[in-house]
Formats: C-alpha cells, sequence, structure tokens
C-alpha cells in the first residue's frame, strides 16, 4: 500500500514504479516478507512461532476489544428501551431488543434532515473545490502568471496558521463580505466557498501537476488546443489519483467540521444543523438510546465510504503526508 | 512574442486563478488582518468601531477563565503527548512486525477516525456516565473504585476529568499517527536491521537505534503538528461536557473560551476580546512552531 501511495502523489508512473510493484506484489505473494525489526529466522525459530502466535492473538483480541467494543455498543444500545439503556449494570447486550427505537431516533431527531445537509454541505464544498483549487493549482504550475510565486506564496503561508484560531474574524466576515455587502449566514455558500480556501489542496494539485511533463501540453498547444481543454483533456485525465485524494479529505472535512456549521448554519436556524451539530444538540433532552440509535445512524455512512474508499483514504493519508 | 499575447496570457492565466485568489482573500488573509485589527478596537455605542489600544488584552488577561483555560490547555496537550503521541507508535511497530491480520488490524485503527466526532463523543459520554456507564461497570468488575470522569471535581495538573477527555480523543484520533508511522516503518531498509543484529543489537537496541533515527522526521513532523492540533482541543470537551468546560471550568480550553466570549457569553457577547484571545493563541502556536522547527533543525 505504500507503493500505491507514492504512486498517488509522482504523477505519471514511470513504467519502472509499476514492474517494482509487481515484483513486490509477487514477492508477498510467495510470502517472504521485508525485513523488519524482528528477522524472518527468529519468527521461525519454535520458540519465535510460539511467542508470534501468542502476540498475534493478543493484539487481535485486544484491538478488536478497544476498538469494535465501542462500535459494538454504537449499535445494539440503540436497540434497547430507554429503561434498559439506563439500567444499571449495564447489559452486555439488548436483552429485548426493540428495532423500533432506529425508527423514532430517525423521526425524532430528523436524522434524514441532518444527513441531507451534511450531504448537501459536504459535496457543495466538494464541486466548489474541485473547480476553483484546480484551476489555480493549474495556472500556478503550468501557466505561471504574474504574481502567480507570490500567490503560491500566501497560500502556502495560510498553512501556518490553524482555522480554528480564526473563527471570530471569518464569522464577522462571511456575516458582511466587505465591499459586495452579501450576508452568508445561514446560507450553503457560507461553508462552500470558504472551504475553498485550502492550501492544502492547492499544494498537493501544483505539486502534482509539477510533474507532468511540459511536452504533453507544448505539443496540444502546437496542435491549437485552449487551456481549458488541455486542463481537461490532458491534465485532468492523468491526475486522477490526487483528485481522488484531495476529494475524500475534502468530503471527510466538511463531514467532520463542527464549530463552523454549528456558528453559520445551526447558529441562523436549527433546521439547518449537520449530523454532527444535530447530535450534539441532542444531548440534553433525548433519551440515551435514541441519542446513541442516531449516532449510530449518523456514523454509517462515514463507515461504508471508508470500507470502500479506504485503499485510497489509506494512500492519501501517507502520501499529502501529514495532515493536522 | 508581442505585448498583447502577453497580456493575454497573463490574463487567462489569471481567470484560472482568480476564484481560488478571492476566496482567500475573504476568508483567509483578510481575516488575518481583521483579527489583529479588531483586537484593538472597541465598538463605538452607535455603530463603529474605534481604536482601544490594549484594553481588550489587558481586560482578557485579568479574567480568570484566561488562565484556566490556558492551564488546561496545556494540561491536555501534554497528557495527548504522553497518551496520544508514544501509542500510536508502538502500535505501528506492532502492526508492521505481524505478517497476519494486517488489513483487518489497519482497519480497526482507522475507522474511528472517520466516525463523525460528535457521534464518537456522545458514545463515550454514554460510558463516561456516572449512573449508568459501562467503564464504571468495568471498574468495579475488577475491583476498583468507580469514578465520576469528565465529571470528576478537582483540577489538580493530571486531573480525572482531562484523562477522561485525553481518552476519548486518542480513542478517536489516534488512527491517523498510526497509519503514518506504519508508513514510515515501511520504507525503512531490511539491511539495517539486520546489520544491527549481526552486531548483537537486541530488540530495544534495535527500535532505539534503527527505528527511531529512521523515522525521525515524521516524528519530529507528527510531535509539532499534534501539538498544534491539541491546543486547538475545542470539541472533545464541548460535548463531552455539554459546552459547560466541565465542574468549575476544569476542561475549559482556549478555544472554548474563544467561542464562549464570542458567540456564547450572555449579554454582551463581544468579538474584540475574542480576538485578542485569538491573536494571542495565534502568537503562542507561531512561537512554538517556529522554535520547534529551529531546535529540529537538521544539522549538518
Amino acid at each position: 500500500m505504500a507503493t500505491a501511495t507514492r504512486e498517488a502523489t509522482r504523477a505519471p508512473a514511470a513504467p519502472a514504479a509499476g514492474a517494482s510493484r509487481a515484483s513486490r506484489r509477487a514477492r508477498m505473494a510467495a510470502g517472504s516478507h521485508q525485513r523488519t525489526l524482528v528477522s524472518s529466522v527468529t519468527l521461525n525459530s519454535r520458540r519465535g512461532k510460539i511467542i508470534y502466535r501468542v502476540v498475534l492473538a493478543l493484539v487481535i483480541v485486544v484491538f478488536t476489544l478497544v476498538f469494535i467494543g465501542p462500535m459494538y455498543f454504537l449499535f445494539t444500545t440503540g436497540l434497547k428501551s430507554t429503561q434498559e439503556a439506563i439500567a444499571t449494570p449495564p447489559t452486555l447486550y439488548p436483552h429485548h431488543p426493540i428495532p423500533g427505537t432506529y425508527s423514532e431516533a430517525w423521526s425524532h431527531l430528523d436524522v434524514a434532515r441532518m444527513m441531507g445537509n451534511t450531504l448537501y454541505y459536504a459535496f457543495g464544498a466538494l464541486a466548489f473545490q474541485l473547480v476553483f483549487d484546480i484551476a489555480a493549482a493549474y495556472s500556478l504550475s503550468k501557466l505561471r502568471p504574474f504574481l502567480g510565486n507570490l500567490v503560491l506564496f500566501g497560500m502556502l503561508a495560510t498553512l501556518m496558521i490553524p482555522v480554528t484560531v480564526l473563527v471570530v474574524p471569518q464569522y464577522v466576515t462571511v456575516a458582511d463580505l466587505p465591499i459586495l455587502h452579501v450576508n452568508l449566514i445561514g446560507t450553503p455558500e457560507a461553508i462552500w466557498l470558504p472551504s475553498v480556501a485550502n492550501a492544502f489542496n492547492i499544494y498537493l494539485l501544483k505539486r502534482f501537476f509539477d510533474s507532468i511533463p511540459s511536452d504533453y501540453i507544448d505539443a496540444a498547444q502546437v496542435d491549437g488546443a485552449s487551456r481549458l481543454r488541455i486542463l481537461w483533456n490532458i491534465v485532468l485525465p492523468i491526475s486522477r489519483p490526487i483528485i481522488a485524494v484531495v476529494s475524500i479529505f475534502s468530503l471527510v472535512a466538511v463531514w467532520k467540521d463542527f464549530l463552523w456549521p454549528l456558528l453559520v448554519e445551526f447558529g441562523y436556524s436549527p433546521t439547518r444543523e449537520t449530523l454532527n451539530v444535530g447530535i450534539w444538540q441532542g444531548v440534553i433532552g433525548t433519551p440515551p438510546n435514541l441519542l446513541i440509535a442516531a449516532s449510530a445512524i449518523a456514523a454509517v455512512p462515514t463507515i461504508a465510504f471508508f470500507l470502500i474508499f479506504q485503499r485510497n483514504i489509506m494512500a492519501g493519508l501517507t502520501a499529502g503526508g501529514i495532515r493536522g | 512574442m508581442g505585448k498583447v499575447a502577453r497580456a493575454q496570457r497573463t490574463a487567462s492565466a489569471w481567470a484560472f486563478l482568480i476564484g481560488a485568489v478571492l476566496c482567500f482573500s475573504f476568508f483567509s488573509w483578510f481575516p488575518i488582518v481583521r483579527e489583529v485589527i479588531m483586537s484593538f478596537s472597541k465598538p463605538v455605542y452607535g455603530g463603529g468601531n474605534t481604536w482601544a489600544g490594549f484594553a481588550n488584552y489587558v481586560r482578557i488577561f485579568h479574567d480568570p477563565t484566561f488562565w484556566q483555560a490556558w492551564r488546561n490547555t496545556l494540561e491536555f496537550t501534554v497528557l495527548a503527548l504522553v497518551i496520544g503521541y508514544a501509542v500510536p507508535f508502538f502500535v505501528a511497530i506492532l502492526l508492521n512486525e505481524l505478517r497476519h491480520a494486517r488489513g483487518y488490524l489497519r482497519v480497526l485503527v482507522y475507522l474511528p477516525v472517520m466516525l463523525p466526532p460528535a457521534t464518537a463523543l456522545v458514545l463515550f459520554g454514554y460510558f463516561y456516565n456516572p449512573q449508568y456507564g459501562l467503564f464504571d461497570r468495568l471498574l468495579h468488575a475488577v475491583g476498583l473504585p468507580v469514578s465520576q470522569w469528565v465529571l470528576t471535581p478537582g483540577g489538580g495538573f493530571f486531573s480525572i476529568a482531562m484523562i477522561s477527555v485525553v481518552i476519548a480523543s486518542t480513542w478517536m484520533n489516534m488512527g491517523s499517527a498510526t497509519l503514518i508511522y506504519l508508513a514510515a516503518l515501511q520504507n525503512i531498509p531490511g539491511e539495517l536491521y539486520e546489520a544491527a543484529e549481526l552486531e548483537g543489537a537486541n530488540l530495544f537496541q534495535r527500535i532505539r537505534h534503527v527505528t527511531i533515527p529512521q523515522t525521525r522526521l515524521v516524528l519530529v513532523m507528527l510531535l509539532m503538528l499534534q501539538v498544534v492540533a491539541t491546543m486547538q482541543m475545542f470539541i472533545e470537551s464541548f460535548v463531552l461536557t455539554n459546552g459547560g468546560g466541565g465542574v468549575d471550568n476544569n476542561t475549559q480550553s482556549v478555544v472554548m473560551l474563544i467561542y464562549q466570549y464570542a458567540f456564547a457569553m450572555s449579554g454582551a457577547s463581544n468579538y474584540n476580546s475574542a480576538s485578542a484571545l485569538g491573536v494571542v493563541l495565534m502568537l503562542v502556536l507561531a512561537a512554538f512552531s517556529g522554535g520547534f522547527l529551529w531546535a529540529t533543525r537538521e544539522r549538518g
């Protein structure tokens, strides 16, 4: 997976890289493993084998308990009645399962609305980011306009300033955009437009575009292709891996965000709440079984998303390096 | 190339750039400047703002909650380092040694990272509940005294309340660090371990002299990013204590205080004090990152 990762950021994969990946996969399949902390000689000794088995079993049991354990309660508590959910001692499994709790939670907390809002904000933000950030990265990488480097520097400099520090002036600005005097509070644009100001996206995309050989682009230019056409027909198809990484991270970022949607959407009207905000809002006055059932429903899309895209997600994580 | 052609080139290049530049101007560059301006202003009765000098700063420095929030944030950061920084590294080393169930374990560790944070925290809040929570039941089962968890009063430096917040936070966040370490570990050339072993280095010596130096860059980067991230702790305490900051504010954080100054104080909500606090946090984080990068720079 590490190889896949590096390929994801290093544009057009040289044939050699593909070959080495294939050979590596072949080696892995053959059972030989890259040398790590413990040598395979030690591992294959009688004692090594026993210790390895014990450690493996322990790790699997402990990890399952620690990570799946809470998930287990996330999904089973929603099957309990309120009485059972607050019983002392807590029951390990629902003694009288009531699937109706889920539908009650769904309607009581209006999970459908929260989920709809979250999806709307997340995919809208994704669309804005893809259009504007790809265009900007393409311009900075291949068109190199006058003052382009200054702009790039200004963008990268914002990486040094953590977002939460700026909530107050950002909020005041969104409430009354300078020059235009538009109030975006309560509109989806209050989430979509600030999400475009993401230096990390620009950095990842630009670095990838930089590695696309200019020959391709020059050739197309000679043939009379416009810049938009070059971006669309040459740059984008090559850049699919990095666009996947950027897309996944931008979706997840909006999905997980809390403070900003709390201020600009929920603060305007409770009907604009996202999943995160809605669940938090339910803490007061909702019986725990309903609240946990709603949380479980809220968790399903991200878990499904993760299981489907886990390869890309894990690759992206190590690719972009590191994101705070 | 003619002048006209060049102007056209620049114009079309800027056409691609302008959307992002406008968004950066409105939502990033301008707010940075504005935060500083706001921190030195005060509203005038009837509208508008006027120069306030350091009045906002003086006011927040005189607020006892300000110092408490900083102390708590530092406490959270230190605890998160003790628990949340070392654990993923050793988990990654362990996972890297295993030849079976690798995919499964990796997915397990990362799964909580994908959950909407409020979901994970509501779940932990349920486990922490002093009346019907699962965790007290577990303590009881192994014969330990039960605890109030996040609601434990008292504000010692390593308070139970803050440790509870850190446990929840580590559970939901450790996946990404683990996977980044794992990728770094896979890049260590096997020959180094081979050579160390030939020279008689035991397991711990190999970790100490091969693994750690080889992953130094990642370790250092993540350390910095983690400190910067944990200094901005907000949602953990906000959800677990329902926006209250715990018993006697013992899990109140700096970002929570910014939020409260600006949006939640009853009566006069004061953007200017909140901005002053924001500027202080920005300076502290910048000083930390700068100092850290300087102290860990590659020598030679």
